[in-house]
This record gives C-alpha cells, structure tokens and sequence, in this order.
C-alpha cells in the first residue's frame, strides 16, 4: 500500500515535471537555427491580385535572413496557396499546422479564408497572427485568444469619419451610401459608436447597395434630393467612381468623406474623373511609395532598395508590397520581443503585449500597440484629400479605439 | 459448349495477366483496395487522414458528375451549385436547427436529388454545348444567390456557416479517422449503388441514350424520364459530397463553391477516365493531391523566390497536358490498354 502511494507520488512529480518542460519548450517548428511560420495567400483565383501581399513577405523575410535572421534565428517562411477557396485554405493550414509542424501562422489572407480556420487554430492553440483582413471579428480576446488582426478595421475607419464629422460639421446633414454587407456595416456601426445619439441627427439619409447592382445612379440621386452636405461613402472602386461621376452629374457638391479602400487614384478618381474628385477626403495608415513626398524620406529609401534586391519582379506602384514589407516588420517585433522563449504561449502573448512600436511605412507618429485586451493593433490613421495630383495628407493622427 | 457460353458471358474472363485469371486478378485488386481503405488510417497521421477524407469526397462528386457525362452523355459546368447546395442544406440544418449532422446528409442528397431532376427538365431540350452553358449559369448564380441579403438569416451571407465538427462516438479513434470511416461509409454506399445503377437495365438504357438517342428511343427507352433522372441521381450524388465535405471542412461559405469547382469536377473525372467508378477515386486523388505536389515541384527548383509563386500553376497545366497525352482515356482507360495489351488468353 505504502509502496503504491511511493509509486503514485513519484509519477505525479514525473507528470508535473513532464508538464513543467513542456510549457518552457519551445512551439513546433522552432530549432536553434530555424523558426518555420506558415502562411495562405491567394496566389491564384479571382483575388490573386493580393498574392503580391504574401510575395512580399516572403522576400522581406529572405533580407531579414541575410542580415542574421531574428535573434540569430532563420526565418522558414512556408507560403501556400489557397487560391481564395475557404475549404483549401483549411487543408492548406492542416498540413501547416499538423505536417510542416510550424511554429504559428502569420498573415493569413482574406475573410472568409480566415472564418474557415478561426475555430481550429483556436481549437489547436496555434497562434494565428495579425490576419490580412479588415473584419472586426478578430480582435476577441476572450472567445478567440489565439487570434488577433493588424490593419485598422473597418469600424476603426468608420469611427474617425463619425469624429471628423462631430468635430468639423457639428450641425451638417449627413448621407449615407454603403455597401449591403458586413463590410459595409461595419462601417456604419463604427460611425454609429463615434457619433451616439448624435449619429440620428445628423444622418438625414441612407442609401445601401448590392456588389451585383449595375450602377449606383438612383441611390446617388436620392441622396441628393436629402439636402445633405456631408457624403459618407463607403463603397468599392467601381461603385464610388460611379457615384463620384453622377455627384458631378447633377451638381452636388456635398463634403465627400470616401472609406479607404477606394481612396486611390488609378481605381477610382481617374475612372470618375480627375476635376470631378477634387476635394474627396479620405484616410491611410501607411506610405504610398510613390508619393514625392516620401523621395527623400529614410524608411521609403530602404523600401525601394529592398525591392529591387530582393524583390525585383514586384510592382513598386503597388502600395501592396509597402504593407507587406510593414506587417513583416511587426512579426519580426513579436519575434524580438520574445527571446529565446519561442513556445506558442509566449509569441501569443508577445504578440498581445507590443507596446508602441514603430514599424517601417507606417505614417509617422504611429504605433502598433497591442494588450492582452486590446487585439486591435493598429487603431490610428491620418485623412488625407485629393489635390487632383495625390492624396496628401492633413491634421494630426486620428485614433479610434474598438471596444 | 460449356466454353462457349463462357465467352458469351464475358469473353474477358478466360484471359489472364501475370498468371491470374482477370476475375480473380479483379477480386484480388479489389480486396487489397478495401483493406487499405479500412487499415491506412488506422497508421497515417491526422493531416493525411484528413487528405483521405477530401479525396473520398471529390471522388463521390466525381462519380455524381460521371454518372451524367460518362454513362449518360450530358455535359454539366453547374456540378458547383449541386455541391453548394448540399453543403448549405447541411450547415443550415446542423446551425440553425441544431440537427445532428448525421441526419443531414440523406436531407441533403434528396434536396439536390429533386434539384437535378427539376434543372434536368428544361436541359431536355438542350444537347451538348448549349446544356453545358445552361449549368455554367447554374454555377455562376448560385455563390451570388448564396449572399443574397434576403437569404441571409440562412444562409449568413459573405460570412458564411460554421459547422462545428463532430467528435468520435468510439473511445478508440479520434476525430479525423471516425470521420474518415463517416466519409467511407457513404462513399463505399453510393458506390454499390452506383455499380448497381449501370450493371442493370436502367444503366444500359443511359448508356444507349449516350451512344444513340434515336435508336434508344426507337428501342422503347422513355429518354425524357431517363435524361432527367439521371441529372437527379447525379445531383444527389454531388450533393452528398457537398453534405460531407461541408462536414469535412467545418466551414461554408459562397466563396468555396465557385465555378472553378466545377471546373475541378470535370478535370477529375476526365483524368480519371469516363464511364467508370474506380476512375472517380483516381480523379479524387488527381484533384486534391495535383496543386500540391505542382507546388512542391515550383519550390524544389525555385526555393524561396518570391515570384516563383507564378509559376505553381504553369507547372500544373504542364502536368494536366502531360497526363491528357500520355494516357487519352483517363487512368481508367490506361488501365484497360495495359490489360489488353499484356493479358494472355488461357492456353496461348
């Protein structure tokens, strides 16, 4: 009896020994040489377009090795495609996860590739970092620990246009005109959180459309006819070129707040008409290469060598590939931050614990800053209005943090 | 006289390769098929368990698709929507009516089932190219129908259905190999049936509207009620792979079943070989293990190129063109010219 109790006792101490290594070991796919992460991207499909995202992280990640990897550690960056197919995107990060053995995975591309993977790497407890999406649902601490976002989502944006718009145009007769789904919504949400009680006062009019409509003339129209001298838009390239067309069309001249992704000026003010976009204030987080604002600015003059060393193929007007080279940037922190205690929970909870970092291309004065309950990254952009050049940029850094 | 009858039966029978009568060659290839299908995932890991999985699901959809174009003759692009349509029967029923997702894969079948034989109707009129069109609307209409807003209490839109998935009822497997044996037990089901379907009478009267209409009608064979059951019987099939592979993947949304996969469907079934049910595994396994190993290829020769990414499906095409020369009737036909190429008739 005594000797069974000896015994028991003796293979408690083994287990809780056995589990005490175990949590200082580091994750799957660490060596002393060598941390493997996994990645998706759309590399073919309809959103192949984004593929240079994953490209350019992978050349960031080969200068980074060249110049002695993270804390004496090489990066393994395996990147697969997923072609922008949910159900491959799901295998893709099985044989990540369960058969390259990597240690997390990191930038991962698009929403509902990302939905397909939520719950098992939450399930896994695999790090799933700084996701290339601007949904909301990623910052959720409590329900899904294992995952958190990087760009400003699009409540984030949608919360600094409420702001401007209670600071700037206190008693303005605010329209609407956004796109029917959550990407849309979660816009108006943002906006609604900013502005309170305010929000149904100054919005005199809402106007929603489908991504199947042909055009978006009618809704343009009825939110003219509202009197209103605020014009929120939040739509796609194609549709806010056609809604900036017709605003000149029948001479409505209202303040045009216009959402980030159709803030550009080969997909949306050359199509609608460069005098006709004159003035649309918009909002960036990071440089766009190609602005002479940044020719002499350090961070861009090592973009632009970078890219032709290590990345020569890659399209320098393609502001995709100064976010990649960012966002790498803010792993490589994570990775720093952590030493040389590489287990899974530790990057997780370094990834949760950057405080104010600064990475290259983001705007100046701004910060990835992340806590334990806080899985918004990156919370601030500037506005910027179009000149009928460039998008330049005006006022100070506008953060909206997302409860 | 007793010999000739044989012949009569299956000439084939009398022949032998490698010293084995053709028969029992079949059997013993057959046995040595169903006890790797039974014992592999008792040995592989999780991850190649899963790759199993996904295969056994192309490979029902597969078998759907050429059940309609290889014994029957009808072309169909619109294969995707079938399987959206069984993938969104299931999640609906495991998400928004909490139904055990066993329950759902035969609601499933039926629901495409009378989607087929219903879209089979209107195809009636349509041969060749022009149904081939028809489907292709299928497959573009339905992801766009799938995020329709009004739709969207079912079907959650752009975002899509978590499916969670289901645990193993038997302490002694875990999650991926109970739903392999799950995924195995429908595949072997609709195989017997499949096998059944064209063995018999109803299988020579699609194969004789494949090979001529007029004669098939001539000979007494109702065409109309064939052609539009058997678009049934191929959206059932299709629809249960849907059902599963929702299961499988954990996951629906518009963006998994565009019209590339019927385009998968169709290299599946062609590369494996048309009019026959082990053909639809070997396109199963074309289908899922193909992209990959073009992408293993790419980064042996290219490393860590970023722009080699390109290339991934260059190297597939190249395969694809390959595959399409060297063996013209699909493996399944290969398989028929090595046999008749070295079988040896008893007694030669």
């Amino acid at each position: 009896m005594k000797s069974t109790r000896l015994w028991a006792s003796a293979a408690a101490a083994t287990l809780v020994l056995g589990i005490g290594t175990a949590m200082a070991e580091n994750a799957p796919g660490v060596s002393n040489s060598e941390i493997k992460i996994g990645n998706t991207n759309p590399y073919s499909g309809p959103a192949s377009s984004y593929g240079t995202i994953g490209k350019s992280i992978g050349a960031c990640w080969n200068k980074i090795n060249d110049d002695g990897g993270v804390n004496g550690r090489k990066i393994n960056w395996i990147s697969y495609d997923d072609g922008y197919s949910p159900p491959k995107t799901k295998e893709q990060i099985r044989k990540l996860v369960e058969r390259d053995e990597v240690a997390f995975t990191f930038q991962t591309l698009g929403t509902p590739t990302n939905s397909a993977i939520h719950q098992y790497m939450n399930k896994k407890e695999v790090p799933h970092l700084f996701v290339a999406t601007g949904a909301t649902k990623w910052g959720d601490p409590k329900g899904f620990p294992w995952t958190i976002g990087w760009q400003p989502n699009y409540q984030t944006v949608g919360a600094i246009f409420g702001n401007y718009i209670v600071q700037n145009h206190p008693n303005g007769k605010v329209a609407i005109l956004n796109q029917n789904d959550d990407y849309g919504k979660d816009y108006v949400i943002g906006m609604q959180r900013a502005m309170g009680d305010k929000f149904d006062k100054l919005v005199v009019k809402r106007e929603t459309y489908e991504v199947t409509d042909p055009t978006v003339d009618s809704q343009i129209v009825s939110l003219a006819n509202s009197g209103a001298d605020v014009f929120v838009n939040i739509s796609i390239p194609k549709f806010a070129a056609q809604a900036i067309k017709k605003m000149a069309a029948i001479n409505w001249k209202p303040v045009h707040l216009l959402n980030d992704v159709a803030a550009s000026v080969a997909s949306t003010y050359k199509p609608a008409g460069i005098e006709n976009s004159i003035g649309i204030i918009s909002v960036d987080f990071y440089k766009d290469p190609n602005d002479p604002e940044w020719k002499d600015d350090a961070e861009t003059k090592a973009w632009n060598a970078f890219m032709d060393k290590y990345y020569p193929d890659g399209d320098k007007l393609n502001k995709m590939n100064a976010y990649g080279w960012a966002v790498c940037h803010t792993m490589k922190a994570v990775l720093e931050q952590a030493g040389n205690d590489l287990s899974r929970a530790n990057i997780m909870k370094q990834a949760a614990n950057l405080k104010q970092v600064h990475v290259p291309m983001l705007l100046p004065g701004m910060f990835v800053d992340t806590s334990p309950t806080d899985f918004y990254p990156l919370e601030q952009m500037q506005m910027m209005k179009f000149d009928g050049e460039r998008n330049v940029r005006f006022g100070p850094l506008i953060s909206a943090e997302t409860e | 006289m007793n010999n000739v009858r044989n012949h009569r039966a299956n000439p084939a029978d009398s022949y032998e390769l490698f010293g084995v009568k053709l028969p029992q060659l079949r059997m013993i290839l057959l046995l040595i098929g169903i006890a790797l299908a039974l014992l592999l995932p008792l040995v592989l890991a999780n991850f190649a368990i899963f790759q199993m999985t996904q295969v056994l699901v192309y490979a029902i959809a597969v078998l759907g698709l050429n059940l309609l174009t290889g014994y029957n003759g009808q072309f169909s692009l619109g294969h995707s929507a079938f399987y959206a349509l069984g993938a969104y029967t299931t999640a609906i029923m495991i998400d928004r009516y909490d139904i055990a997702y066993y329950w759902t894969i035969i609601p499933a079948g039926l629901i495409c089932f009378i989607g087929g034989f219903l879209f089979g109707l209107p195809a009636l009129r349509l041969e060749g190219l022009y149904l081939a069109l028809a489907t292709f609307a299928l497959a573009v209409a339905m992801p766009q129908l799938l995020r329709y807003e009004h739709f969207e209490g079912f079907t959650g839109g752009v975002q899509g259905i978590d499916v969670f998935k289901p645990d193993s009822p038997l302490p002694m497997l875990n999650a991926d190999q109970w739903l392999y044996y799950f995924v195995l037990f429908w595949g072997a089901l609709l195989i017997i049936g499949a096998w059944n379907l064209v063995r018999g009478r109803t299988g020579r009267a699609m194969i004789a509207i494949r090979d001529n209409p007029i004669a098939a009608r001539t000979m007494g064979i109702n065409t109309a009620l064939y052609k539009s059951v058997t678009f049934g019987v191929s959206g059932l099939y299709t629809g249960i792979a849907g059902a599963l592979g929702a299961i499988v993947a954990e996951f629906v949304a518009p963006d998994s079943f565009t019209f590339f996969l019927s385009v998968w469907f169709l290299v599946g079934m062609v590369v494996g070989g048309l009019a026959s049910i082990p053909a639809a595994i070997a396109g199963g396994i074309f289908i899922l293990y193909m992209p990959n190993i073009s992408e293993e290829v790419i980064s042996i020769f290219f490393g860590n190129d970023p722009s080699a990414k390109a290339l991934i499906w260059v190297a597939f095409g190249l395969f694809l063109i390959f595959t399409v020369y060297v063996v013209p009737n699909g493996l399944a036909g290969l398989v028929r010219r090595f046999v008749i190429r070295y079988a040896t008739r008893r007694g030669d």
